[in-house]
C-alpha cells in the first residue's frame, strides 16, 4: 500500500499505519513525515489534562462531539500508561468515547508512554504531526493521568485544560508548583458532586495571583458525562485560541514547541547512537566497575558518549 | 526495535458481563501487549473502525450472550470490506463446541472457551502475529 498518497488522500487506514510506523520509530515512516512536513501547522493543538479519574476521556469525548457538529475535522491522541516492567499497557480511554467511534470526522488513537514521562507517550508529538498532515482541524491531546510535575503537554498544545474535580486536596494544592501552572482553562468536572464550587473559588483564587500573564485562565464547572458546560469550554477554547493569535503569543509558543520538540529528537537521536555502539556486555562491564567503585558514574557517563564526540554518522 | 503487539479487546452484542473481557485484558497486559479495551456493547461497525484508527494486529472478541454466530462473523467481514483483513480475529465466551467450525470457517483464527489458561490465548496469539521489528 502507497502509504504516503493514502495521507494525501485522506486514507483512515494509511493514517492508522504510518502512526504505528512512526510510534515504532521506521525510517519509511519518517521519510514520508519529513517530505510532508510543510503541510503541517494548520490543525490547532488541545491539550487535556489532569489527575486520574477526573473525567478527561470524558470531557475529551464531548468537546470532540461537539467540533465535529460544526463540521470540524478531529484528531484525538490519547495517552495512558505503559508497565514498566512488561511493556504492557491497558488503553481505556475509548471506554469513554463509544460513541465517537463511528462519527467520519473523528479519528481517535490510544498510545501507551512507552517508557517516555512527562506526561505523553513517547509517539505523542510525530502522531500530531501525522494527524496535521492528514488535514486535522482540531487534535486534542490526552495525557495520561498526571501527578504533580508532569507538564510537558504545555510544550506541545496551543490550549492547555487543566481538569480536576472536587475533592483532590485543599487550596494549598492548587497552590502547588507544576501542573497547577499550565492551564490556560481549568475545569472542574463531576461539578454535581459536593465541594465542586469550593474546588473552583480555590482555584480561581489562586489564578488572582498569577500577575505575569495577561491572559486570567477561567474556571468552567462541568458535568462532562451529562453534556453540562461543554459549550462553555468550547468558548472558552475559541477565545484562548483568539487571545494568543491576537497578541502575537501563539507564533512565539510554537517556535517555543518546535525548539523544545527539536532538543527531544537530538536527545533521543544521542541516546540511540549510544547505544548502538555500546554493546550489553560493555555496558554491563561498566556498571560492575562502578559497582565496585572501581571508576564514578560520572566519568563512566562521559566515556560512554566519547566514541560519539566526533559527530554523529547517519 | 522490538514494538509490543497492539490487541483491541472488544464485547460485542448486548450482554453486559465484561469480566472475562477484562482477565483476558490483564493477562495481554502483563505479556507485555498493549491492549486497547473499549468497553461494553460494541457494534460490529464500532469494532471494526477502532481496530483501524488503532492499527491493531489483534481483534480479540469476547461474547456471552449466543449472538456469536452472527457479530462475530460480521466482525471479520467488516474488516475485510474495509481493507483492514490482515488483522488476526478470536474470540473467547460460552461458545457451543458444535459453533466453532463454523466460526473458523467465517475466519475466525481460534476461539478460546472458558476455562483456557490465558497462557494458551497469549501463546496462539504470539505464534501467529508477526510482528516486524
Amino acid at each position: 500500500m502507497d502509504i504516503k498518497k493514502g495521507i494525501i488522500d485522506g486514507d483512515r487506514i494509511a493514517l492508522a499505519k504510518l502512526i504505528t510506523m512512526a510510534e515504532d520509530g521506521k525510517k519509511e515512516a519518517m521519510d514520508i513525515i519529513k517530505e510532508l512536513y510543510h503541510r503541517t501547522g494548520n490543525a490547532y493543538l488541545i491539550g487535556i489534562t489532569g489527575p486520574p479519574g477526573v473525567g478527561k476521556s470524558t470531557l475529551t469525548a464531548k468537546l470532540a462531539r461537539a467540533y465535529s457538529g460544526l463540521g470540524k475535522k478531529i484528531g484525538i491522541i490519547a495517552c495512558d500508561p505503559t508497565s514498566p516492567y512488561t511493556g504492557g499497557a491497558i488503553l481505556g480511554d475509548r471506554i469513554r468515547m463509544q460513541e465517537l467511534f463511528t462519527d467520519p470526522n473523528i479519528f481517535i488513537r490510544s498510545m501507551g508512554s512507552r517508557g517516555h514521562l512527562g506526561g505523553l507517550s513517547r509517539g505523542t508529538r510525530v502522531a500530531v504531526r501525522i494527524m496535521d498532515i492528514f488535514g486535522m482541524d482540531y487534535i486534542f491531546i490526552e495525557t495520561v493521568g498526571v501527578g504533580q510535575s508532569e507538564v510537558e503537554i504545555a510544550d506541545t498544545a496551543d490550549t492547555t485544560i487543566m481538569v480536576l474535580a472536587p475533592g483532590l486536596g485543599d487550596d494549598i494544592q492548587a497552590m502547588k508548583a507544576g501542573i497547577m501552572e499550565i492551564g490556560d482553562i481549568f475545569v472542574v468536572n463531576k461539578a454535581d458532586r459536593e465541594g465542586a464550587e469550593k474546588t473552583a473559588r480555590e482555584i480561581d483564587t489562586m489564578l488572582d495571583f498569577n500577575e505575569k500573564s495577561t491572559w486570567r485562565p477561567k474556571v468552567i464547572m462541568t458535568v462532562a458525562q451529562d453534556n453540562k458546560g461543554i459549550n462553555d469550554v468550547l468558548h472558552a477554547i475559541e477565545e484562548h485560541m483568539k487571545y494568543i493569535k491576537d497578541s502575537g503569543i501563539f507564533a512565539s509558543k510554537r517556535k517555543e514547541h518546535i525548539k523544545e520538540e527539536i532538543l527531544e529528537l537530538a536527545t533521543q537521536n544521542i541516546m540511540s547512537e549510544i547505544m548502538t555502539g555500546l554493546s550489553k556486555e560493555e555496558l554491563l562491564g561498566i556498571v560492575d566497575k562502578v559497582a565496585k567503585r572501581e571508576i564514578d558514574p560520572y566519568s563512566a557517563s562521559i566515556d560512554i558518549i566519547k566514541p560519539i564526540k566526533g559527530g554523529i554518522q547517519k | 526495535m522490538d514494538r509490543p503487539i497492539r490487541v483491541l479487546v472488544a464485547k460485542p452484542g448486548l450482554d453486559g458481563h465484561d469480566r472475562g473481557a477484562k482477565v483476558i485484558a490483564r493477562a495481554f497486559r502483563d505479556a507485555g501487549m498493549e491492549v486497547i479495551y473499549t468497553g461494553l456493547r460494541q457494534t460490529p461497525e464500532q469494532i471494526v473502525e477502532a481496530a483501524i484508527q488503532e492499527d491493531v494486529d489483534v481483534v480479540a472478541l469476547s461474547i456471552l450472550s449466543g449472538a456469536h454466530n452472527t457479530l462475530l462473523p460480521k466482525v471479520v467481514q467488516l474488516l475485510k470490506e474495509k481493507g483492514a483483513g490482515d488483522k488476526l480475529v478470536v474470540g473467547g465466551g460460552v461458545i457451543p463446541p458444535d459453533d466453532i467450525p463454523y466460526l473458523k470457517s467465517q475466519g475466525i483464527a481460534e476461539i478460546f472457551t472458558p476455562g483456557t489458561p490465558t497462557s494458551e490465548s497469549i501463546e496462539f496469539i504470539k505464534s501467529h502475529v508477526r510482528v516486524e521489528a
